[in-house]
């Protein structure tokens, strides 16, 4: 049906969009590659020279690195969680029959749509601050006393922020898939006396696991690359405690002015980022039939 | 008897989904309150809940102290600009992709999204020295072009998923009819499509609204949009709790009023079809 004069017609419609995004990918990237292996510092001009591997072994064998390593993995672990178990929950408890149910279901989706720093710092300041804080307010209206959450807990504190912004994401993508749920097929089940409990592992949970693994996979390219919330809250301290491998490579790059140092973080992620990256596009290639 | 036990179920089903809701939301909510207390009402302790006096000075004073509207104007410029540009380079590409699928136009959206999966950092340095030496750092313009780019793959994504769905046979039969490349796309594609174009767009403005590496590193005083005007209230400023909330509330109010519009759309873009 299509002819070869509209093949190249469409061939010439999609070339702006390839090259575009073709030079976004490849001009800065290999850019990025060959400042890893220089010795280049914007303070220093003039001293650039090829130096091998030795900005990576730098970048991998500083404390700094693996601290930011663990940090990454235990943010991005910590959010998942929080966010998976409580989707689900919200995902069951909005499918339920109520009265307002849109209402109920705007106020949770809310927080997905406030900008990362508006909620890093109201979190910080009006909920999380140990002296006039919310928070550090119901302590001591208690007795209590109040806890300085990002000095005591930086890292929970931001994964506590971190999870509230993502949790209406996986709140919206597993009520969907709950919503194709054939019902009849639940309906069978509960005239065969199978429990609520079992109910939910046979039949549901089988049928949210492939939207699970979306928001897993979905979420763990963004919240690899979290960043804003850590420096408007804690600049990644106190010491390296709250410096994730993204917050590293700027600080490293824009503060200390080690282009080559920050640039061979900058392939770290990459590679960290791709791993995750092959599994999520294979997904969504297996959906995709042309 | 029946019918009374399960409608008690509904209303205690309500009750408690309204309080979750309402816990979920409750930081907004508090942000939204606090911006109309004064700054003693705002720190005292124990807190008031509405019973205070209502105020709008912090909203004057958020705007004569910083300029404020000029941050809202860029991030007006910058969301919209790269939206815009986004979609007038996605929409031919989404179109002939959708209608004319060669061989390898699987490959190619796959690819399109593999840059998606880039990690921002990974380019930082890069993109900082180009736009330093272009000229462009602290540009709207430099923005709205770093903005479009990142974004481009989910519009098209979006796009195609949408254009797909737009049956084929109407196209065939308006060729039998006579009708021209032209007319097939003003007269035919153009009212199937234009639902979609408008949910992508929505989805875009909000994703470009609320982008904050790019904005936070590229952007100094002048062409600071209002992620990067908020995060100068990470310095003691931001312990004027009253004027962080007017700031804050007028930053996010447009979006949260699209985004409630835009919920279904938001899981089809995110999920880049994976989940509909």
């Amino acid at each position: 049906m299509a002819t070869a004069h509209s093949r190249s017609a469409a061939r010439l419609m999609i070339s702006p969009a390839v090259l575009l995004l073709l030079g976004w990918m490849a001009i800065p990237l290999s850019m990025t590659i060959y400042f890893s292996f220089q010795r280049y510092n914007l303070l220093m001009p003039g001293t650039n020279e090829f130096i091998g591997f030795l900005n990576y072994r730098f970048f991998l064998t500083d404390p700094a690195f693996f601290a930011a390593l663990i940090n990454t993995l235990v943010l991005v672990g910590g959010v998942l969680v929080i966010t998976i178990v409580g989707g689900v929950l919200l995902a069951l408890l909005l499918d339920q029959p109520m009265w307002g149910q849109g209402i109920v279901r705007i106020l949770v989706i809310a927080p997905f749509f406030v900008m990362p720093t508006v909620s890093a710092l109201v979190w910080k300041n009006m909920f999380m601050n140990p002296v006039n804080g919310l928070f550090a307010n119901i302590a001591k209206g208690l007795g209590l006393q109040p806890f300085d959450f990002l000095g005591q807990a930086p890292l929970a504190s931001i994964i506590l922020i971190v999870a509230w912004q993502w949790l209406p994401f996986a709140t919206l993508i597993l009520l969907t898939a709950l919503q194709s749920l054939d019902s009849e097929q639940l309906e069978a089940a509960e005239m065969d006396g199978a429990s609520p409990v079992r109910r939910f592992f046979h039949i549901m949970l089988p049928h949210l696991a492939r939207a699970i693994t979306v928001v897993v996979l979905i979420q763990t390219i963004f919240l690899l690359s979290v960043f804003a919330e850590i420096l408007v809250t804690t600049n990644g301290g106190p010491g390296y405690a709250t410096t994730n491998i993204t917050y590293l490579v700027y600080a490293q790059s824009l503060l200390q002015f080690d282009v080559g140092g920050g640039s061979a973080g900058g392939v770290v992620a990459v590679i960290l980022a791709n791993i995750v990256a092959i599994f999520l596009m294979r997904m969504i290639g297996k959906n995709l039939d042309v | 008897m029946a019918r009374s036990a399960s409608s008690r179920r509904k209303l205690g089903m309500t009750l408690f989904a309204w309080a979750i809701g309402i816990l979920i939301f409750f930081p907004v909510l508090w942000t939204v309150l606090t911006s109309f207390k004064t700054e003693a009402e705002a720190i005292a302790s124990p807190p008031s809940f509405l019973l205070f006096d209502w105020t709008l000075e912090n909203y004057v004073e958020v705007q004569e102290r910083s300029n404020y509207f000029r941050h809202f104007w860029n991030s007006v410029v910058i969301s919209l600009g790269s939206t815009v540009l986004g979609l007038v380079i996605a929409i031919p590409a989404a179109w002939s992709m959708a209608f004319v699928p060669a061989k390898r136009t699987k490959d190619v959206l796959m690819w399109m999204l593999s840059t998606k999966m880039l990690p921002p950092v990974g380019v930082l340095i890069p993109i900082y020295l180009i736009f330093r030496n272009l000229g462009l750092l602290d540009t709207v313009g430099g923005l709205v072009i770093v903005l479009m780019l990142i974004n481009l793959p989910i519009i098209i994504w979006m796009l195609f998923t949408y254009f797909r769905e737009i049956p084929g046979e109407i196209l065939e039969a308006a060729r039998m009819d006579g009708a021209g490349l032209k007319a097939e796309i003003i007269h035919v594609l153009t009212p199937m499509a234009v639902p979609g174009i408008a949910s992508t767009m929505l989805l875009n403005i909000i994703l470009a609204w609320n982008e904050a590496f790019w904005t936070l590193n590229l952007t100094a005083a002048k062409a600071a949009p209002l992620t990067a005007f908020i995060a100068s209230y990470s310095s003691p400023e931001g312990l004027f709790y009253a004027k962080l909330s007017a700031a804050s509330t007028m930053a996010i109010a447009p979006i949260l009023i699209l985004g409630w519009f835009s919920q279904k759309q938001l899981v089809r873009g995110l999920t880049f079809g994976a989940v509909k």
